[in-house]
């Protein structure tokens, strides 16, 4: 399927399939239209258009799961600003993200560079390193838990081949976020891997042949033939890991329950406590609006660096 | 043969071999799991790391069913991801079918508006969908864990990239002989579009399958309404969890959706979109 890989591109730009369908052949359908949106558009107005304004409205209140309400204008936000809870856990997101993103991209990038679009066996890769992407992120984190456990593989593992006492991974407050990074990498990179080898086989073989005749090396290569015509898709893939990055919540959750003290805990984690431990719901409203807003910052920066580096027309 | 060529194979000879490495040691973990789930209990955790224990027991598998009510977990999750798969499927082959074909005023803004949608991450809309389900009476139900994130632009999104690659000509000449949308929807467009509908299909009941936050959130009898994740995630941080019987309830979470993926593989990338956000 040749027209599968073109599917890698940022969601909402303009195709030429946008203009196909603006074909004048076919009018007045605007009653049918309407039949035909009605469950969509219905349910995203119920389910996402209006709890976004609600969860607007909600970080304005003092606002308990059961019990009186009361406005109280942005001292919730402030009260965030002041939390040095709060503080701490967009440090440790951001470290997060820090970490996580450009080692994933690295591996993810690296990798499908490795296996080549010429090798045999490169769907087993995709296949393979694609399968806990999608296999359930409890279960693969369970996994890990066991892995890094005291007395676990790595533990017993390290001490009998090497000799090494290995610290308590998970108990440490050194090693737990590189930790819960170290298995984000695992469950995650096949995603950006099947990014990045469905762009590498687009690349021309004839243009990369033609440059290694005139004498170009293998990283001249990929820096002048290859580089330019999958950063779209390097684009594509630093975008979307910015932005699950940032919402992690099921890695630190089970593997060390934001632990030890609140070394690992995300915002993401945050807001559920403050929502679903203290019941505070307009103090865990607020939170979830500064994701966002740290979210939308760093997309918006994405799509205007992009300009400097993204070559779409190669 | 030149030098120059023997050169090369060994160079690819060694690089295979290491990549075949790395492909092992990112198995490692998986490897780990289930050579775990098939130990007696007091095994799980020695010095040495053994593959295997004093016996393989199979018997371990059963044994979680009657440890936590994993049968029960099962079952939900999978009438949930059905039911939600289900309605994603036939609400946004409608809507793309709309934005694809039909031409009404608006179309284009109410599209980015749809797209617009996919930018608000869930984590913004639990405290006001806990608040909605609350006020619905469906905290506790499978209508919470189906219906709040059944309606997704993705599925929209993808559905009418594919539309739009139907040929218009097909429609036209239905449309010329009486035939209305609905059933040219129906009759051409729905039987045309099965690929991507399976890819669909697929990525929204994994997402479903996996979903965690949402039902943590929601489900307070977890032995009544848990889904698998949940039931995993109610042993972590017990003393003495019983890890041999967690390990084989963690492979069987995993089963179902690593054979789909090995069924799809070569729709995968169709399906990058559907899974990169859509993790709810």
């Amino acid at each position: 399927m040749a027209t599968d890989t073109t599917t890698v591109a940022p969601p909402g730009l303009p195709s030429k399939a946008d203009r196909v369908g603006r074909r004048p052949a076919l009018r007045r359908d605007g009653r049918f239209a309407g039949i035909f949106l009605a469950p969509s558009l219905g349910g995203l107005a119920l389910f996402t258009l209006f709890p976004t304004a609600m969860a607007l409205a909600i970080s304005l209140f003092d606002w308990p799961v059961f019990g009186e309400r009361k406005f109280l204008g942005i001292d919730n936000y402030t009260q965030l600003l002041n939390d040095p809870v709060f503080r701490r856990v967009v440090l440790n997101t951001a470290l997060f993200v820090v970490l996580y993103v450009p080692l994933n991209l690295v591996v993810s990038l690296g990798l499908a560079v490795w296996v080549g679009p010429k090798i045999k066996g490169r769907q087993a890769f995709r296949v393979l390193f694609f399968i806990p992407v999608m296999t359930p992120m409890v279960a693969n984190v369970m996994v890990w838990r066991l892995l890094f456990q005291p007395g676990g593989l790595l533990d017993s593992g390290l001490e009998s081949w090497f000799g090494i006492n290995a610290p308590n991974f998970l108990g440490s407050s050194a090693w737990a976020m590189p930790a819960v990074v170290a298995m984000s990498i695992w469950q995650g990179f096949g995603y950006n891997f099947l990014v990045f080898s469905a762009a590498l086989d687009q690349v021309p073989q004839s243009q990369l042949e033609s440059a290694q005749i005139d004498g170009a090396g293998p990283l001249q290569r990929f820096r002048y033939v290859t580089w330019p015509m999958i950063t779209p898709s390097i684009f594509f893939a630093t975008t979307m890991t910015l932005i699950t990055s940032f919402q992690v919540f099921v890695q630190p959750f089970i593997l060390t329950q934001g632990g030890p003290g609140v070394a690992t805990q995300t915002i993401v984690m945050y807001v559920y406590n403050q929502g679903w431990q203290f019941l505070t719901m307009g103090l865990a409203s607020a939170a979830g609006w500064v994701l966002f807003v740290i979210i939308m910052a760093v997309t918006a920066i994405q799509f205007v660096g992009q300009r400097k580096w993204v070559q779409y027309d190669v | 043969m030149t030098s120059e060529t023997l050169g090369r194979r060994v160079r690819s000879g060694v690089s295979h071999t290491l990549l075949i490495i790395v492909a092992i040691a990112f198995l490692g973990p998986l490897v780990y799991a289930v050579s775990t789930s098939l130990k007696p209990a007091d095994e799980v955790f020695t010095p040495t790391p053994h593959l295997f224990g004093s016996e393989i027991r199979w018997q371990n598998y059963a044994d979680a069913f009657t440890f936590a009510p994993f049968g029960r977990y099962f079952l939900n999750s999978l009438f949930v991801a059905v039911a939600g798969t289900a309605v994603v499927v036939i609400a946004s082959s409608l809507s793309a079918y709309a934005f694809a074909r039909l031409q009404f005023r608006g179309r284009e803004q109410l599209f980015v508006l749809f797209l617009g949608t996919l930018m608000v991450p869930q984590e913004v809309l639990i405290v006001p969908m806990y608040w909605l389900m609350q006020s619905l009476g469906w905290v506790d139900s499978y209508w919470a864990l189906i219906l709040p994130w059944a309606f997704t632009a993705f599925g929209t999104f993808l559905l009418r990239q594919f539309f739009l690659t139907v040929p218009a000509e097909l429609e036209e000449a239905a449309r010329v002989d009486g035939c209305g949308p609905f059933r040219s929807f129906l009759r051409i467009m729905l039987p045309l579009a099965r690929p991507a509908i399976a890819v669909l299909t697929v990525f929204t009941f994994i997402s479903f399958w996996g979903s965690f936050l949402w039902p943590l959130i929601i489900v307070n009898s977890v032995t009544d309404k848990g889904t698998v994740p949940l039931g995993l995630a109610q042993f972590v941080g017990q003393q003495g969890t019983q890890w041999n019987l967690m390990m084989a309830a963690s492979i069987l979470a995993m089963v179902p959706t690593v054979l789909l993926v090995i069924l799809l593989q070569k729709h995968l990338v169709r399906g990058l979109l559907v899974t990169g956000l859509g993790g709810r």
